[in-house]
């Protein structure tokens, strides 16, 4: 089969989803068409040569519905002959998004494609489109369903992670965050955000606070405590998980994912697009995988997508050199470590989402750009990035560093 | 047309007033008649240009409708036809069809809309408690009068046997209660007054009793063009409806929640509930109530709703108006109770005679204690009036009733005697002696007792003939049932007034064999062993509990284990042993018994805690120094094989109480198990559920659970040949 490779990312810098982020004042289909700009500008190829763009967006309602996409390559000045799909698979979105547009390229359907993906959290608020899961009683029921902060939750009782377990998580994913934005690590893929008349809105991760610390964190009030209690989401999880008396309710905002504003874009075409139009690829997908998981915990599926990646590729756990799970909140990371044996030396090396942010249909993106960055930087050669997803999936893909 | 149903009198000024007025019954319910009465009714009264508008209303004073025959359902109604799917459905839809033609007035819904038809307008005179099918009729009527009484009950009560609103309670509720509002109505089943609903937009006149005709009336005629506001232009649901309002989804997901807490998924009918109003909310009423009434002929047809309606209805009302009552003996007059002993129980026997009207004798060996025992009633009807569930005049008339004394001459002119001394046989034996002496000569003597079997106790009376054991629950005054127990030489009287007493205080009644434990007390301690058992085998204690409340039981076995006391277990264990000799069977929990009462001092939770921590002002939980004692082992079995044992481990031992005749019959198996220790109401009790599953399948499950776990699992032969010969406890109609 046509091997896939990328030959670049990009993504903006992530702004506080809130009214008074940065980036709250920039269209969701501005975002898309600024990174689809950026793409196509720093590779200095012909937008034509672009046949097919996928974008994971998990509000597509309002302004990032009708195809965010589509709306999105038009606004960008992209010939009429370019296509776009938006893609919706929860929080790994973007990633699905990547794998989509690798996959057409490794079926032969196109030579050169973009996968990325956008959320203005800011402005379509999380949970906008409705849905029918939580809410027709017949779904509900079926499924035990319970927010995910309730699973995060679940999985530190499950698996014995307690609130200092979690809480340490967060202070060093910070660290790390400040870090790696000193180093100016992210420099690569990071173009920064302009407003209608040029000017830069933003050029760094805004929610980053480098001064975090175990007595700060300890301070905060777990955050599902109450929905656990009334409406009574704790039952429902441990009418599915008996063997526990309680929920052990470790999560606050300081250890999960914070809410943020994105955009992401990669660059996936075959070798010979790469020779045609003359870009060096810079990594290979190595394999891609989906897989659906227990949907009240919800989120222990990186481990199994994790799994089947490596198998896919005739890879071992061993063969890795990075891993990234987006950090949607202290207990999954924690758990797919202790899932998988995996140093917390190797994984999330730069930070992720508790520090910087997690725009639900850009982020996998986002990070796939930060480890073919990391990887060209450390001289490493693979990487496993994955997310969990809601309702009990997991994605993941395998890289290899190229050059 | 005539009706057998209805009386209908068209006035001058061309308006039907309609009395609805079953003959034979003493409420009026939705039967085949009526419903055929009715909807020929709506026919003629569509068809008619002379008849302008209708009032409907009730002939009898005591309420308006109440409902559906539950009889006529639970004999399988339309749901057990043997009919095909299309001709169920349609039967099930026949009262929401009627109704939505009456509201329409036949007319298309978009020329209503569009305000170039209308209905003619039809408005409910109610003088009495509307419930169920009652409520529904109410509400597909264009106006809703109300008389101005507290006591009239509106409702939907359908939920407690397991059923649905079905003829458009589920829509209409919603379209003018709110989602909110129609959820509480529909999932709890508790009625509101004529007030609560006139503040929810359900009716929308509360009129002095004799007006509400008038009132009705005078609506129709003031509106010749009628339509309900769901079938006008730009209607919207009052609070919020459908799938994307933002408001519907909060309530929605939470209420999805709050079901499922409450009811552990064993209650689909709180779910179909649920589901009618989410879906109802997106569509039209036309598709709503199709969409109900598929959703309710699903509940129809199941066993589960059967079982519901055969036990906790048609059975519990049979037993409560003395379906083992011996028939020729004349109905007895208790006008006045002693009752024996003023501790725990001798108080709440108290209590529970003086609500149910009777005055009381209330006699213990010390003024002071006998006092003490009325207090009990006094702190009761204390809470009563400051929660407003009580007036302070009633509260103070049932005080009143009770006197406290020390003189068994006080005796000598009541009506019935129950004793709850302390349980000791002498003890017994001196009050049986000392209350004869004083008594009437035909007056009952009922022993309260748990243990004692009363064929011992009635030798210490004269009148063996009459003397009867009554078995109340602790507490008394919470408890439902009552198990009756006749001695070997109780007279019919004896039972007869025992039922007439436990009529008297509102409660159910079993009739059972006199042996030691008699039913309940049968089946219970087997039940706590297994999971006292499960815990000593290693298994976590959350798994069982959670396995408990899953099955549907109120609590979980070691939580009940505690709040009857590991302590009292032992010494039961204790006593056994020691009046069995080598007879006794070790239940394999002695152990642990002793481990937890006599070494770690863990005696329940009177005594600081058992299996469960009582932290002072806080939730209680599992004690985290059981695992120390008890380890968890590394293996623990699923949620369902956990279900499975608690669940056999009560089964089996009903089972066996019914093939030894100690219950005389699966009604009152079925009805002691739910009432008397909580078993989950969802089956029907436990020989209904049996029967669900099939007697043969829960002779081979049982089987199997007996080569696993041990032989106190085996099916008694009773049900073997039963399941041999393809029979069922309730035989093949029910």
């Amino acid at each position: 089969m046509t091997e896939a490779y990328i030959y670049d990312a990009v993504r903006t810098p992530r702004g506080k989803g809130k009214p008074d982020g940065s980036l709250h004042e920039v269209t969701p289909v501005g975002l898309a068409t600024q990174v689809l700009e950026a793409i196509r500008d720093r590779s200095e190829i012909d937008a034509g040569e672009i046949e097919d763009v996928a974008f994971g967006c998990v509000s597509p309602v309002g302004e990032q519905g009708a195809v965010v996409t589509r709306t999105a390559i038009l606004n960008a000045g992209y010939p009429e002959t370019t296509s776009g799909i938006q893609v919706n698979r929860f929080c790994a979105s973007g990633l699905e998004a990547i794998n989509i547009a690798a996959a057409k390229v490794k079926a032969g359907e196109a030579d050169l494609t973009i996968g990325g993906g956008v959320e203005s959290m800011s402005r379509v608020p999380m949970g906008s489109d409705g849905g029918a899961w939580p809410t027709d009683p017949t779904t509900a029921f079926k499924t035990y369903f319970v927010p995910q902060g309730i699973s995060a939750d679940l999985i530190a009782t499950k698996y014995g992670l307690s609130r200092d377990d979690v809480d340490a998580y967060a202070v060093e994913s910070q660290k790390r965050a400040a870090q790696s934005w000193k180093e100016n690590r992210f420099s690569k893929s990071i173009m920064p955000v302009k407003d209608v008349i040029g000017d830069v809105l933003l050029d760094h991760d805004e929610t980053v606070r480098a001064n975090t610390d175990m007595q700060s964190l300890g301070a905060l009030n777990p955050s599902f405590a109450m929905l656990g209690e009334f409406p009574g989401f704790d039952a429902v999880a441990l009418q599915k998980y008996a063997e526990f008396e309680k929920i052990n309710h470790v999560h606050h905002a300081g250890n999960s994912s914070g809410i943020v504003d994105g955009a992401a874009a990669v660059l996936i075409g075959n070798e010979e697009i790469g020779k045609k139009l003359g870009i060096k690829p810079r990594a290979r997908i190595r394999s891609m995988a989906s897989i659906g998981s227990e949907p009240t915990i919800m989120l222990t599926g990186p481990e199994f997508a994790a799994a089947k990646a490596l198998k896919r590729a005739g890879m071992d756990k061993k063969d890795i050199d990075l891993w990234e799970l987006n950090e949607a909140f202290a207990s999954v990371v924690l758990r797919f470590m202790q899932a998988l044996d995996i140093d917390h030396a190797d994984i999330n090396v730069n930070g992720g989402a508790i520090a910087m942010g997690h725009p639900l249909g850009a982020t996998g993106a986002m990070i796939m750009g930060t480890m073919v960055d990391e990887l060209e930087r450390s001289g490493k050669e693979t990487a496993l990035i994955t997310l969990c997803i809601g309702a009990g999936m997991g994605t993941a893909t395998i890289i290899e560093r190229v050059n | 047309m005539t009706y057998k149903t209805l009386n209908v009198d068209v006035d001058s000024d061309g308006i039907a007033l309609v009395t609805i007025d079953v003959p034979g019954k003493s409420m009026n319910v939705w039967d085949a008649d009526l419903m055929q009465d009715f909807a020929n009714w709506v026919d003629a009264f569509l068809a008619d240009e002379n008849v302008k508008g209708a009032v409907i209303t009730s002939g009898k004073a005591s309420g308006f409708l109440a409902g559906a025959d539950l009889n006529m359902l639970g004999s399988g109604g339309v749901g057990g036809a043997p009919t095909s799917k299309k001709e169920q459905f349609e039967s099930a839809f026949t009262l929401n069809s009627v109704f939505r033609k009456l509201e329409t007035g036949g007319q298309p819904v978009k020329a209503l809309q569009k305000g170039e038809a209308f209905a003619k307008p039809v408005a409910a005179a109610v003088n009495g408690l509307a419930l169920g099918g009652g409520l529904e009729i109410v509400l597909a009527c264009h106006h809703r009068v109300v008389a101005d009484n507290p006591k009239i009950q509106l409702g939907v009560p359908e939920v407690q046997v397991g059923l649905l609103p079905g003829a458009g309670g589920t829509q209409r509720l919603p379209r003018l209660a709110g989602l909110q509002n129609a959820a509480m109505l529909a999932t709890q089943g508790k009625p509101i007054d004529p007030a609560t609903a006139k503040a929810q937009g359900i009716v929308q006149e509360v009129v002095p009793a004799d007006q509400v005709v008038a009132k009705a009336k005078e609506w129709v005629k003031a509106n010749p063009k009628a339509a309900q506001p769901w079938d006008k232009k730009g209607f919207k649901f009052p609070g919020g409806g459908g799938a994307m309002d933002p408001r519907a989804v909060q309530f929605f997901i939470g209420a999805n929640a709050m079901a499922q807490k409450e009811t552990n998924h064993n209650y689909p009918a709180i779910q179909y509930i649920l589901s009618c109003l989410y879906e109802g909310s997106i569509v039209p009423m036309d598709t709503a109530i199709r969409i109900e009434s598929k959703y309710f002929l699903k509940l129809l047809s199941s066993a589960q709703t059967r079982n519901m309606i055969r036990t906790l209805f048609i059975n519990k009302q049979a037993a409560e108006k003395g379906e083992q009552r011996p028939k020729d003996v004349p109905a007895s007059e208790l006008k006045k109770v002693g009752v024996l002993g003023a501790g725990m129980m001798g108080a709440g026997i108290a209590y529970v005679t003086a609500k149910g009207g009777a005055e009381v004798v209330l006699l213990d060996r010390d003024l002071e204690y006998a006092q003490k025992g009325k207090g009990y009633s006094e702190k009761i009807v204390e809470k009563g009036v400051s929660r407003g569930k009580v007036t302070k005049e009633k509260g103070d008339e049932l005080l009143a009733r009770i006197t406290p004394t020390t003189d068994y001459d006080d005796l000598k002119d009541v009506d019935l005697i129950i004793e709850a001394v302390f349980e000791d046989p002498d003890v017994k034996a001196d009050v049986i002696k000392r209350t004869e002496a004083v008594i009437g000569k035909d007056v009952i003597f009922a022993s309260n007792t748990s243990t004692l079997p009363i064929t011992g106790l009635a030798k210490h009376s004269e009148r063996p003939d009459q003397f009867i054991g009554i078995h109340f629950f602790s507490p008394v005054d919470k408890m439902p049932l009552v198990e009756i127990i006749p001695g070997e030489k109780s007279g019919d009287k004896a039972l007869a007034t025992a039922l007439d007493y436990v009529r008297l205080i509102k409660k159910t009644p079993i009739v059972v064999k006199d042996t030691r434990g008699f039913y309940t007390n049968r089946v219970v301690p087997p039940y706590l062993n297994e999971a006292m058992l499960m815990v000593a085998e290693g298994i976590k204690p959350a798994l069982i509990e959670n396995a408990a409340k899953s099955l549907g039981m109120p609590v979980g076995p070691l939580a009940l284990t505690d709040e009857t006391s590991l302590e009292l277990g032992l010494r039961i264990m204790n006593s056994t042993k020691k009046e069995l000799g080598k007879d006794y069977k070790p239940s394999g929990v002695e152990d642990l018994l002793v481990k937890m009462v006599e070494d770690l001092g863990r005696k329940g939770r009177k005594s600081g805690g058992g299996f469960y921590e009582y932290p002072e002002g806080g939730k209680k939980h599992l004690w985290q120094g059981l695992s120390e004692y008890f380890p968890v082992s590394k293996d623990q079995p699923s949620l369902e094989e956990t279900k499975e044992r608690l669940l056999y481990a009560q089964l089996i031992p009903a089972s066996q109480c019914y093939a030894e005749g100690i219950v005389h019959d699966p009604q009152s198996a079925d009805l002691g198990a739910i009432f008397g220790w909580g078993f989950a109401p969802w089956t029907g009790g436990p020989m209904s559920h049996i029967d669900t599953i099939g007697v043969d399948a829960f002779v081979r499950k049982a089987e199997s659970l007996a080569q696993k776990y041990g032989a106190r699992f085996n099916p008694p032969e009773k049900f073997r040949d039963m399941a041999k010969a393809g029979d069922k406890l309730y035989g093949k109609a029910a």
